[in-house]
């Protein structure tokens, strides 16, 4: 087994240690953590009869501690009331994702990644409490019992604190036997989330809330075009704001010091800089997009073929020739990226909610000057990614890290974002374009595909492009439309042009499927029509997959598409696609709203994602990746003007999804004993193009461009 | 200068420039952190504060002008609203990241307290100001009609 509930994680939890503790008291956790026997597992069990899961992914509300949390509490059948949880320190040898080599998370892996290995530390922690009660019993550990907590044989009964001391020194089973799925308790079923409560009455802790004695508050004047850099700073307007303390160039602009955050803010507003913009991208999006739908038009590296598409299209009877146009796209989480930085002996305390816990305290020890041996991340909840904080060059850290150096360590340093520097700070989404020619040959079958995207590689340039970047093809950009794209169409070329610009991109919750998705089901919807067929049952005769055939389906059922009337100015829109091994498929009622754009009345939605761990946390992810697809598909667009300066500087012009916007939504889980798969991105794909599929229907005209508010779409 | 005013039913003081922001005062220098920076341009509802019983923007609200007001946070509301919505909030898990909710909470009390049985355009009315960018609004929702004691499907 992996090395997880071994004896010292026992010992560590049966010394005496405090370890009752919930996320939001941060002492309680410090405490735990800075134990002189440290926490070098998943589970530890107290003497109170606490089951600790030290968590090793950051939680941002896709819910995965409570999910670990489930499978742990359920191999070790415990009662869920007697569950805790901590987040893991930055230790690679302990905690890393079994699928990157490193502690993160990403592509909705961390169910996926660690299901069998947090079943196993529940198991083998089960097994220890079942083989003490045994030898305290003096019965064969045939004849005892686990339920709901409670260790029993005949009459005799004990909780997990009782048995705690004498199962940590037994030897820690290497191969326990796991649950068969029929004797699962709390997986497949719906439990309360681990962190409702302390999300509810403001206790949970993120990073923004970090305060520390003596803390100063920085804030980061950065330049107004990307690749700009500092010439020359006057910073009297700024130390003359009350509450200003100091002022320092940082390699990412100007770093303002102060007593509170308002004056930082202030400061940082006031500086006067002359910025050298000879380095900068100067171009606006229009010119960018310009330059991208010329690139498309030639056939670019190939990425795969298959027959002859060229031909196919020379003799198809009827044809599509569109380009599609997709937007910069800023994340935006609710909590912007924050961290706080304090010298701690040798080394640093790094409070943040760091999405790659060692590779980013590795950059930040590294900026900081310190050994990475002597400093400690303490991981905090964190508002939101979608992403944005998976910066493989590590941006928002070492930026970080560069106010807390510059100012010498004389105190702790906090760095909260402005949502102005979220916003126009780049690591967006990839503008990206596309060019598709499709055809039907005499009898109304697809004859052929070609298809060309065009964007800036996400990960060329940095750590990852060994990983992402494959003979020259970009994985990233075009997952979702290469091979795995899942219909059966004979003649297939694709081919991709990497662009550049000095625009940082980055991963957007569910990455390239955002516009590959598109694409696919609003092209596949429109050759459906033009052949005459039906959408869902055209579909199906085409899909590769039988779990993408499911999902689409049990969507189409529970919608009524197609067997019931809809409301007279509504139509519905239905799309299906696959990303990180699971299956969505999405039916959406859509009526020309008041200010001309889609109005969404309501979602069906199917999902596959193998075994259903949380059946609710599930249909939550289901309905915020709706909620965000949707919203981008409306509103979402990050513009470079003239110059190349953001046009979208906070939320009054880069529009969020708004309660009276979001659509009803309506879930089917699909019933599955396949190994669970993710749920936090693929719910967003579909999204978009079900809309545009309803939306051609309403009014005759194809969405070739997002999003809708952007006008000129067709 | 100091502003003083009732904070969560206590007595609360400032020293400061008046114009800062009640958000920064009731979290850099009074140590209430459960209101969150979310914008700083009331447009994203995670500051929304209770000023004499009423939802405001604390990102927008100098101090000066809470004075010798009453303020209410996340941390003191109270009272069988406040329960029940809360209440809702848990049972139904309707936090994702969390970040907003404080604000989502408040703004959901705010109006219950105006409109105890809210329809649904009450509902999109009084929260529009409130973003989550998880979307959870589907169970914002659901939980305000939950804590409302309010049934039926939306129009």
């Amino acid at each position: 087994m992996t090395a997880v509930a071994n004896r010292r994680a026992f010992l560590a939890g049966t010394g005496g240690l405090t370890i009752g503790l919930t996320l939001p008291l941060g002492g309680a956790r410090a405490q735990a953590m800075s134990a002189p026997l440290q926490p070098n597992a998943f589970v530890r069990v107290g003497t109170d009869g606490l089951v600790t899961v030290i968590h090793k992914h950051v939680e941002f509300g896709q819910g995965p501690a409570t999910g670990v949390t489930t499978i742990i509490a359920d191999e070790m059948d415990a009662a869920w009331d007697q569950m805790r949880i901590a987040f893991a320190p930055a230790n690679d040898p302990l905690y890393k994702n079994l699928a990157f080599g490193t502690m993160g998370v990403g592509g909705s892996s961390a169910i996926r990644e660690s299901w069998m290995q947090m079943r196993m530390a529940g198991a083998a922690a089960r097994a220890m409490l079942v083989e003490a009660a045994a030898k305290r019993w003096g019965v064969p550990a045939s004849a005892v019992s686990v339920a709901n907590g409670v260790v029993s044989s005949g009459k005799r009964k004990a909780g997990f604190g009782e048995l705690a001391a004498d199962a940590a020194v037994l030897p820690v089973p290497q191969n326990p036997t796991l649950k068969t799925p029929d004797k699962f308790v709390y997986i497949g079923k719906t439990f309360a989330k681990v962190d409702s409560k302390p999300k509810t009455d403001g206790s949970a802790l993120f990073t923004q809330d970090v305060r520390l004695p003596g803390m100063v508050h920085a804030a980061v004047r950065r330049p107004p075009a990307f690749g700009a850099t500092v010439k020359k700073v006057e910073a009297g307007a700024a130390k003359a704001i009350p509450g200003v303390i100091d002022v320092k160039p940082i390699p990412s602009g100007v770093a303002v010091y102060a007593r509170d955050t308002w004056a930082a803010q202030r400061g940082a507003a006031a500086l006067e800089v002359d910025w050298d913009l000879s380095k900068a991208e100067t171009r606006s999006s229009a010119q960018m997009f310009a330059e991208y739908s010329a690139a498309a038009r030639t056939p670019g590296r190939q990425v795969e073929a298959s027959g002859d598409a060229a031909a196919a299209l020379a003799a198809a009877a009827r044809k599509i020739d569109a380009t599609f146009y997709f937007p910069f796209l800023a994340h935006g989480p609710m909590e912007t990226m924050d961290y706080v930085i304090a010298k701690k002996g040798e080394g640093i305390a790094v409070h943040a909610g760091s999405q790659f816990q060692v590779g980013e305290m590795r950059a930040i020890c590294g900026v900081a000057g310190v050994p990475f041996e002597k400093s400690e991340l303490i991981q905090h909840y964190a508002g939101g990614s979608f992403g944005r904080r998976a910066t493989p060059v590590m941006f928002d850290g070492t930026e970080a890290a560069a106010c807390a150096r510059a100012y010498g360590f004389a105190a702790p340093v906090k760095v909260v974002a402005s949502r102005e520097n979220d916003l126009t700070g780049g690591y967006y989404r990839p503008m990206t374009v596309h060019r598709v020619q499709a055809g039907l040959d005499g009898a109304g079958s697809i004859a052929g595909w070609d298809q060309v995207i065009v964007a800036k590689s996400i990960m060329k340039g940095t750590p990852f492009e060994a990983m992402g970047i494959k003979d020259g093809v970009d994985g990233n950009m075009v997952e979702g439309a290469n091979d795995t794209s899942q219909y059966k169409i004979g003649n297939f070329r694709l081919g991709q042009h990497l662009m550049d610009t000095k625009v940082p991109v980055l991963w957007w919750r569910s990455v390239g499927h955002t516009h590959t998705a598109f694409v696919k089901e609003t092209v596949i919807d429109e050759l459906l029509t033009m052949a005459g067929q039906d959408p869902v049952d055209g579909r199906l005769a085409l899909l590769k997959h039988e779990r993408a055939a499911g999902v689409l389906r049990k969507a189409a059922e529970i919608s009524g598409f197609g067997k019931r009337a809809v409301k007279k100015g509504r139509a519905l829109g239905v799309a299906v696609h696959e990303s990180f091994d699971s299956y969505v498929a999405q039916v959406a009622e859509v009526s020309v709203g008041a200010d001309g754009l889609p109005k969404v009345h309501k979602v069906w939605c199917a999902v596959d994602c193998g075994i259903a761990v949380n059946p609710d946390i599930i249909r939550a992810q289901m309905e915020g990746g709706i909620g965000y697809g949707l919203g981008h598909a409306l509103y979402g667009e990050i513009t470079l003007g003239e110059g190349g300066q953001v046009q979208e500087t906070n939320f009054d012009k880069y529009r969020s999804l708004r309660i009276g916007e979001m659509p009803d939504v309506e879930v089917a889980i699909i019933d599955s004993q396949e190994k669970p798969t993710g749920v936090g991105e693929p719910g967003v794909p579909p999204i978009a193009p079900a809309v545009a599929n309803a939306w051609r229907k309403l009014t005759g005209k194809a969405v070739r461009r997002l999003p809708f508010a952007h006008g000129d779409n067709s | 200068m100091t502003t003083s005013f009732q904070l969560n039913g206590k007595p609360a003081a400032f020293d400061g420039d008046p114009e800062t922001p009640l958000l920064w005062v009731l979290r850099d220098h009074l140590g209430l952190t459960g209101t969150k920076y979310g914008c700083g341009v009331a447009q994203c509802g995670a500051c929304t504060v209770h000023l004499d019983g009423k939802n405001r923007r604390s990102c927008v609200t100098p101090v000066g002008m809470v004075a010798g007001k009453a303020v209410t946070t996340i941390e003191g509301v109270a009272g069988k609203t406040a329960e029940a919505v809360k209440a809702a909030w848990v049972a139904i898990d309707v936090p994702q990241c969390g970040f907003c909710q404080s604000g989502q909470v408040m703004s959901a009390i705010g109006l219950l307290t105006a409109k105890p049985r809210p329809s649904d355009t009450d509902i999109d009315n009084a929260m529009a100001g409130n973003i989550c960018r998880c979307a959870t609004y589907v169970r914002i929702r659901q939980a305000i009609k939950d804590a409302a004691g309010v049934k039926g499907a939306r129009a």
